[in-house]
């Protein structure tokens, strides 16, 4: 059953009544909706502002992680005071403030293959503002088994995708993407970085698809009180991929097609059940695989210390000098490891380290693709370690 | 035939931080090779064991999208752009424990 407007919500939302396109029937429609929002991170709290602000009537909140004081230089709902807190309660509160009209259901839980399914059948619209291609596999599975359609935005430095998968009516996820890349061969933003802002406009453009879904009634559960007129819903953005360039201030628009192949929405479907997302993302190594070896800070400063002929290679990007330097490191940035390998010296050992203890493990892994003959350490939690274990006048970033 | 690509930056780092790069080739699937040939440090990235162009990466020439394998042997004009969309994920770096290291 639909619930009316009242008068204070007349008066609140008076510049959506004003538009044919929304009008009152599109507003009833906002308000009867249940939107899921996967993640209160960069996308989330652009996605959970201005969807509170437009009246959606029900927003459910996802998240398992704390406020961190590196998330509010692009985390907009979270406040200084909310450092430490769940990030599902410091937006829950701020969603409050911003329209005590709404209810906000918060689920303070990783989702995975065993809860998914049970959270999101209680919502129609799900937008997922993940940061990780575990969740996005789920989350696009459990739409597509669901029958829901998923907004769909992903950002990494100046780079922002969005889309809306309905494979009801078009491509999904899995169509365009089939496989994730293997763990590590691109980069994530705690490594590489990310405007601030550019979450700010992906998440408002998945803010916009989800408002114009609810309110052209492509969600399950739109029917209208008898007498109201349909709304126009627009155009969504299913079947296309919207490519942002912020540092161009470039848009791109792509076409996308459903792939018949596709083992989930397509002719001959594999997938017809919540899968293992970790081992499907290639999480869960094969033993066989010979482990990089590892030193830690601790290790290395008292092999320095004694004097060991060691070459110690920063394989960071030049700029990120500027931050930390690491005394007496040769510079190799990754993307220049295997064609700069004669300047290494296989008979000297050798530790690579970069800001996490990450990219300098796929510098080892290139240079064994590429046949180095040396001994190779990589330095575990990177730079960020020797900050904190063995110089600690040094910053962490 | 002079065939541009463009480069997405999470695959910048590996083509010294170029967005455009200019390769000789008569195909969507030779210009991609090409490019590889050019950075050795890229074709990890584009390709996997087999030689096969990875699955999250994307191809489109225009705003079409190129199916793979068949669409590799598309022709391609001169002075025409091939687009590289990779899959990305935002913010969470890997844990450690998941890069199997040594203990």
């Amino acid at each position: 059953m639909f619930t009316a407007l009242t008068n204070p919500e007349i008066a609140r939302y008076s510049r959506h009544l004003l538009l044919p396109e929304i009008g009152v029937a599109g507003q009833l429609r906002l308000k009867n909706a249940r939107v899921l929002i996967v993640g209160t991170g960069g996308l989330g709290a652009p996605l959970a502002l201005y969807l509170a602000a437009a009246g959606v009537g029900t927003l459910g909140l996802v998240d398992f992680d704390f406020v961190e004081e590196s998330n509010l230089q692009r985390q907009i709902i979270h406040s200084v005071r909310d450092v430490g807190r769940p990030k599902v309660a410091s937006a829950s509160d701020r969603i409050k403030a911003i329209n005590p009209h709404i209810k906000v259901i918060t689920h303070d839980t990783t989702l995975t293959g065993k809860n998914a399914l049970e959270i999101l059948r209680d919502y129609e619209v799900v937008a997922d503002g993940t940061d990780n291609f575990q969740t996005r596999y789920l989350v696009n599975d459990a739409c597509a088994m669901l029958g829901i359609p998923n907004v769909y935005g992903s950002i990494f430095q100046f780079e922002g995708q969005s889309s809306v998968f309905y494979a009801k009516e078009g491509p999904c996820y899995r169509c365009l993407f089939p496989e994730p890349p293997p763990p590590g061969l691109v980069p994530s933003c705690a490594e590489g970085g990310v405007l601030g802002v550019l979450p700010g406009i992906i998440g408002t453009i998945q803010a916009t698809e989800v408002i114009k879904l609810i309110v052209g009634g492509k969600t399950p559960h739109a029917a209208l009180p008898v007498g109201e007129t349909e709304p126009d819903g627009g155009k969504p953005l299913i079947g296309r991929l919207l490519l942002f360039d912020a540092w161009r201030m470039q848009f791109r628009e792509l076409k996308l097609t459903k792939d018949p192949r596709c083992p989930l929405c397509g002719e001959n479907r594999t997938i017809t059940g919540l899968i293992d997302y970790e081992q499907f993302c290639g999480l869960k190594k094969p033993e066989t695989e010979k482990p990089v070896a590892k030193i830690t800070a601790t290790e290395l400063k008292a092999r320095l210390d004694r004097g060991d002929p060691l070459q110690i290679i920063d394989t960071r990007e030049p700029h990120e000098r500027a931050i930390v330097k690491f005394p007496t490191a040769k510079i190799i940035p990754l993307g220049q490891m295997t064609r700069r390998m004669n300047e290494l010296d296989p008979a000297i050992d050798a530790v690579f380290i970069c800001k996490i203890g990450q990219r300098s493990i796929f510098a080892i892994r290139a240079l064994e693709r590429a046949h180095y003959a040396g001994k190779m350490f990589n330095l575990q939690d990177g730079i960020n370690a020797w900050a904190r274990e063995v110089d600690k006048s040094l910053p962490t970033y | 035939m002079a065939i541009t690509l463009l480069i997405p930056t999470a695959l910048r780092s590996f083509t010294d931080r170029q967005s455009e790069v200019e390769v000789a080739a008569a195909t969507v699937g030779d210009a991609v090779k090409a490019l590889g040939a050019k950075y050795p440090d890229l074709n990890a990235h584009l390709f996997d064991d087999h030689g096969e162009l990875r699955s999250f990466i994307n191809l489109f020439v225009g705003d079409r999208k190129i199916e793979k394998p068949d669409g590799l042997t598309q022709p391609l004009a001169d002075g025409e752009t091939v687009m590289l969309v990779p899959a990305i994920a935002g913010g969470k770096p890997i844990n450690n424990s998941q890069l199997k290291i040594n203990n």
